[in-house]
């Protein structure tokens, strides 16, 4: 919402600065965006003072000066007739740009003499009209000032006005806020009755009072709608950014942002029959003042003459029956509409327009014929013309909320006092009538306010008035003792994510959406969650999976020149539309090399054993048993078939990881390996709150262990893990590790056998081990391996 | 019998010029040996009378004394020559790099939550979550927002169908305000209530200022006595905690949600420059959050009496937060993945954010 400085003085007397009102303004909840001086943006002008005046040797008009801006002699040539010796102007520099022409000053000959700048007429820079001659400035004017020191310009200010305070959407309402907040009075408003001559040969008939409560209309003829629009008004409005179209339009213009009175009018010669408010039927046709064609529904209302809908009420008008030029009789509309259906019209239709806005919020419902009154006088001074008496459909009569406030519920709400008196003339200056009772004051809320419900609502206006600045600041008390601040599974989070970075990754944010082109892999069967409004094509879903936005962020660091990326993400994948469908999931990729070429490394790539220990480690960080883990080889499809695993705590899946699936990379355009993994974090079993914190008894044996090297063949379809399993469960008491340390298929064993050679290490529990203990227990390893994986010791 | 103390001079003599551990081995056995020159003096003492041997006996002790002390002195001394000889073979370029050591980042956001959970933790607030699509009663209706409220075009929701209903007002949207959680948390829990919920929520704008997802946190006490009061003096505790300040002037400016009344925008000062912007004491502005006492409608679409209970909420940006504490000038860039970015921007893994152990910790490598 935009007005100028004179527009409110127009409604609210006082001295306050600029600087003043704008605080206040912003203090009362009327924020100011900015307070625009027109000359602040109008650079390179000067006053300056014409030190000598020469005829030009080549003209018998033009004149060489020299001028002082205070810091230089310029030569200007200038063939303005009042030019003269000693006089104090305002020069544009060189580069200044000058409104009226378009275009910035050049140096440049005049007629073969140099001319560096120009000595300013009033209409050169939007200060006046005059064309005749160059600025005068009084003679004592010092040099050197620039023009927004010169001319008081008219500031315009930009404030934003909240849904709720509709009245503000006319700069009335905000004068009577900023005279409530004690900065002037407000004035009264003087809208006289127009003389009416005559009754109006157009009626108007309201169908539908719930949608259009009253419905008034003035019918004026032997307008000029050729006439000037008064410049105070066109100055006005062109100040707010409206542009000035002719004198009927721009007084329904005005006072829509004078008094957040919305009107429209009509050219009466072009309605056909009498003006008849109802609701659209199922597809009628209603085509805009922008020519744009809408079929409309049975919840739109349309202001009809015999010829059909001419306007959409309150929302838009249309083109065929508005005024040109050559209106000579017009139809005034002055009425009341229903928000909701306003709102839905407009959202439905997808129209904003200035009338929307303030019908959808609130428009004083008593303040039709005053709208109308205020109007018709205005056009009759700028247009002429002879008003008609005044038609109305429905009745003014709408009883404002009467409700209370109590000062102790201030001090109990609030946190201040504020005496009886302060209240009383808060509310009444707000336009609120009070009355006291016992401990409540009742008021009657003015009719051009329509968020007013309850005592809340007061104890807002008087606190916004006494200003939030003036209630003090109390902490929070201390004594409530909060549960734990983060719980379990809160707090496993913020492990996740520092575990995973201590592990090398970066961590990053993506959106929750994504792009369903690429989502389609993702799904795991399930149906998409697509958003009915998606902001681009390529954020259409709700993301299946946090792994198709991390791999298009590895896409643009290889594009960037980065090929070794580790990115994680802790955030939502969505299963399903409704609240809920959704799971927290940690998610990873690991691509390009862990080692780069290194004079003490060998260079290494990510690995999918990499990923593995990523997703064991985050099931470790947050409590979870990894170790107890089933490792399966049924991963997703968007995973390797042969590079992929699924751990299993239980049926449930607890994680994903493998190597991305080289037909996924390359929709993707990823042209390198790239190795991830998806830890499902809610399924990892919170541990039991057990009282007692207290970890098991720690077993130390005072009894060196002993290692010892067991290879084995097996079949290759054989799992590693089985092996281990094997010989860990081969005697469980004294086996107290098993480690793998090589792999080998080829030379020297049949096609499909391969070789595990594993590290046991013997732990001896109650007295050193002999010979015969060991053998004994390697046997013991060699037969459960026999048995389980139908393994066979290789010799040695 | 040869003069002892000859004897001692010589080997002495030959042990300070013996060059390694075998010459002291070769002096050792002549001196000191089975048929070493004192070895064999010492045999003789047999020979003489009780009070002779007495003296020469003491003598010889002494000197084999001596000459043990000589040989292991010399030893140590020829070892530490020898190891020094190694050493000077072994020398390497200690300024060469070191290996790789791959540490990764925490995301500002990650941080300034933990951050913010740790103030509001002090404060006696729980965390509590809530999910990203919501239905329209959590997301607005439940907030006095009804279907056709201006307030509700004020954000630009993101829908999604409801496949049971046709009924637009029944479609699910992603919530545009954390403050669903508020609903959530009161229809499951009677006051006293104090807790904070952080979260993701997505608006449908994009562009220098404006990302379709962000991050908010909202907060909501709800008990008998909490008033505006106690509102600024939570907030103010917060901001000056959050940016480490000991001076951060504030200022409140009353505006509009469907879900409080009265409303209030906090604004802190800050200095600003075309070029930096500065939190603290300065002649500006800047907006930082939304508030404002929980209207009776909410409560009262939660099962709870606004006669006998009431409090504030408040919400803010943890993207903007970040932005401001940490100097990160383009929103955008926080969901851009850019690897360069995270590294810069990101925290240290062991940067941890407590209100005992400090906020924020600026020291350490960064690898």
């Amino acid at each position: 919402m935009k007005f100028t400085l004179s527009w409110l003085k127009e409604h609210l007397d006082t001295d306050a600065s600029v600087e003043k009102i704008a605080e206040t303004l912003t203090q009362i909840g009327l924020e100011v965006e900015e307070v625009i001086n027109p000359f602040d943006n109008m650079e390179g002008f000067v006053t300056a003072k014409v030190e000598e005046v020469e005829d030009h040797p080549d003209s018998d008009h033009l004149h060489v000066l020299k001028v002082n801006d205070g810091n230089q002699i310029l030569q200007i040539v200038c063939g303005a007739p009042n030019v003269k010796k000693g006089m104090i102007g305002i020069l544009a520099h060189v580069g200044a740009y000058i409104p009226l022409f378009g275009e910035k000053i050049k140096a440049g000959k005049i007629r073969g003499v140099e001319s560096c700048g120009m000595m300013c007429a009033e209409d050169e820079i939007g200060v006046g009209s005059d064309h005749q001659g160059i600025i005068e400035l009084p003679a004592t004017s010092p040099v050197g000032l620039t023009l927004a020191e010169v001319y008081k310009a008219d500031p315009v200010f930009d404030i934003s006005i909240t849904p709720n305070r509709a009245e503000c959407l006319g700069v009335r309402g905000v004068a009577r806020d900023l005279a409530a907040a004690g900065l002037g009075k407000l004035k009264p408003l003087n809208i006289p009755k127009p003389n009416s001559s005559f009754a109006s040969p157009i009626k108007v008939k309201v169908e539908d009072f719930g949608a259009c409560p009253v419905y008034t209309g003035r019918y004026i003829r032997g307008v000029n709608n050729k006439a000037e629009t008064p410049k105070w008004m066109k100055d006005r409005l062109t100040a707010i950014g409206l542009r000035s179209i002719s004198p009927l339009v721009d007084v329904t213009n005005y006072i829509n942002y004078d008094m957040a009175r919305p009107l429209h009018v009509f050219d009466a010669d072009k309605l056909k029959g009498d003006i008849c408010v109802r609701m659209a039927k199922d597809g009628e046709e209603f085509v805009s003042l922008e020519e744009k064609k809408y079929l409309l529904d049975n919840q739109s209302l349309g202001i009809c003459d015999d010829e059909g809908i001419q306007c959409l009420g309150g929302v838009m008008g249309g083109n065929s029956k508005g005024c040109s030029a050559d209106t000579v009789n017009v139809f005034l509309e002055s009425a009341l509409f229903n928000p909701v259906c306003i709102a839905r019209t407009g959202r439905k239709f997808q129209i904003d327009s200035d009338s929307r806005y303030r019908y959808e919020r609130w428009v004083d419902p008593n303040s039709n014929v005053l709208g109308s009154d205020y109007a018709t006088n205005l056009i009759l001074q700028i247009c002429g013309g002879e008003a008609s008496e005044i038609e109305i459909a429905g009745a003014e009569n709408y009883k404002p909320v009467t409700t209370y406030i109590r000062p102790e519920r201030l001090k109990n709400f609030i946190g201040i006092e504020v005496s009886v008196a302060k209240i009383v003339e808060i509310l009444q200056r707000l336009g609120f009538e009070t009355k006291e009772e016992g401990d409540k004051i009742w008021a009657i809320t003015p009719t051009w306010r329509g968020d007013i419900e309850g005592e809340h609502d007061l104890v807002e206006e008087v606190v916004r008035m006494i200003g939030l600045d003036n209630v003090p600041a109390e902490s929070m008390p201390k004594a409530y003792f909060p549960e734990q601040t983060l719980k379990p599974e809160q707090r496993r989070v913020v492990t996740i994510r520092h575990e995973l970075a201590a592990r090398g990754m970066l961590e990053t944010v993506t959106w929750s959406f994504t792009d369903s082109k690429l989502a389609k892999d993702f799904r795991k069967g399930k149906e998409p969650v697509l958003l009915c409004n998606p902001i681009t094509a390529e954020m259409d879903e709700m993301r299946p999976s946090v792994l198709i936005n991390l791999l298009q962020g590895l896409k643009s660091n290889i594009a960037r020149g980065y090929q070794d990326v580790c990115l994680f993400e802790c955030g939502p994948e969505f299963f399903g539309r409704k609240p809920g469908e959704q799971r927290l999931v940690a998610a990873g990729i690991r691509s390009g090399y862990i080692n780069k070429k290194h004079w003490l490394k060998e260079e290494r790539a990510f690995d999918v054993f990499d990923v593995k220990a990523d997703a064991m480690a985050v099931i470790a960080a947050a409590n979870g048993p990894a170790e107890s883990a089933k490792i399966s080889t049924d991963a997703p499809e968007y995973y390797h078939p042969g590079r992929s695993g699924v751990l299993r705590l239980g049926a449930n899946v607890i994680a994903y990881f493998g190597e991305i699936h080289p037909a996924i990379l390359k929709k993707f355009g990823i042209k390198q390996r790239v190795c991830a993994f998806e830890v499902l974090v809610d399924n990892i079993p919170l541990p039991r709150n057990s009282k007692d914190k207290a970890k098991k008894k720690l077993e130390l044996s005072l009894l060196q262990p002993v290692d010892k090297d067991m290879a084995f063949i097996v079949d290759r379809k054989i799992k590693a893990d089985d092996v281990i399993a094997a010989a860990k469960n081969a005697d469980r008491n004294y086996i107290a590790e098993v480690r793998v340390f090589d792999v080998y298929e080829g030379e020297n064993l049949p096609e499909d056998k391969k070789s595990i050679a594993l590290t046991l290490r013997f732990q001896p529990r109650e007295a050193t081990f002999s010979d015969q203990d060991i053998e004994t227990l390697m046997m013991k390893v060699e037969q459960a391996e026999k048995a389980k994986c139908n393994a066979v010791l290789r010799d040695a | 019998m040869e003069n002892i103390e000859d004897l001692k001079a010589k080997t002495l003599e030959d042990i300070a010029k013996a060059a390694d551990v075998k010459m002291l081995e070769d002096i050792k056995v002549a001196v000191l040996g089975k048929k070493g020159a004192i070895t064999e003096q010492m045999k003789g003492l047999a020979l003489l009378s009780v009070d002779e041997k007495k003296v020469v006996g003491q003598k010889l002790n002494l000197v084999k004394g001596e000459i043990e002390q000589a040989l292991d002195n010399r030893k140590e001394e020829l070892a530490k020559r020898e190891l020094d000889e190694k050493l000077k073979k072994e020398i390497i370029d200690v300024t060469l790099p070191i290996r790789d050591e791959n540490l990764g980042r925490v995301h500002p956001v990650s941080k300034i939550y933990e951050e913010v959970v740790a103030i509001f933790g002090e404060m006696g607030f729980e965390i509590a979550d809530g999910p990203d699509i919501e239905d329209q009663f959590h997301n607005f209706n439940a907030l006095n927002t009804p279907a056709n409220h201006p307030a509700r075009q004020m954000q630009d929701t993101f829908y999604i169908p409801n496949p049971e209903s046709d009924n637009f007002d029944d479609s699910y949207v992603v919530r545009t305000q954390t403050s669903a959680v508020q609903i959530r948390t009161m229809e499951k829990k009677q006051p006293p209530i104090r807790i904070i919920a952080p979260g993701r929520t997505y608006r449908s704008d994009y562009d220098a200022t404006h990302t379709p997802m962000f991050h908010q946190v909202e907060g909501l006490v709800v008990d008998k006595v909490t008033t505006f009061a106690n509102l600024k003096g939570c907030l103010y505790d917060f901001v000056k905690a959050f940016f480490e300040l000991d001076e951060l002037p504030v200022r409140y400016r009353p505006s509009y949600f469907p879900f409080t009344e009265p409303s209030a925008e906090m604004d802190i000062g800050c200095k600003k420059s075309k070029t930096e912007l500065k939190i603290g004491a300065g002649n500006d502005w800047l907006e930082i959050l939304g508030c404002g006492m929980v209207h009776p409608n909410v409560l009262k679409a939660c099962g709870i009496n606004p006669d006998e209970y009431q409090g504030f909420a408040f919400g803010m940006g943890l993207d903007r937060l970040a932005m401001l504490k940490y100097g990160i000038p383009d929103l955008r860039t926080f969901f851009e993945s850019d690897v360069r970015w995270l590294k810069h921007y990101g925290f240290m893994p062991l940067d941890l954010s407590s209100m005992t152990g400090g906020l924020s910790n600026t020291g350490g490598l960064t690898r």
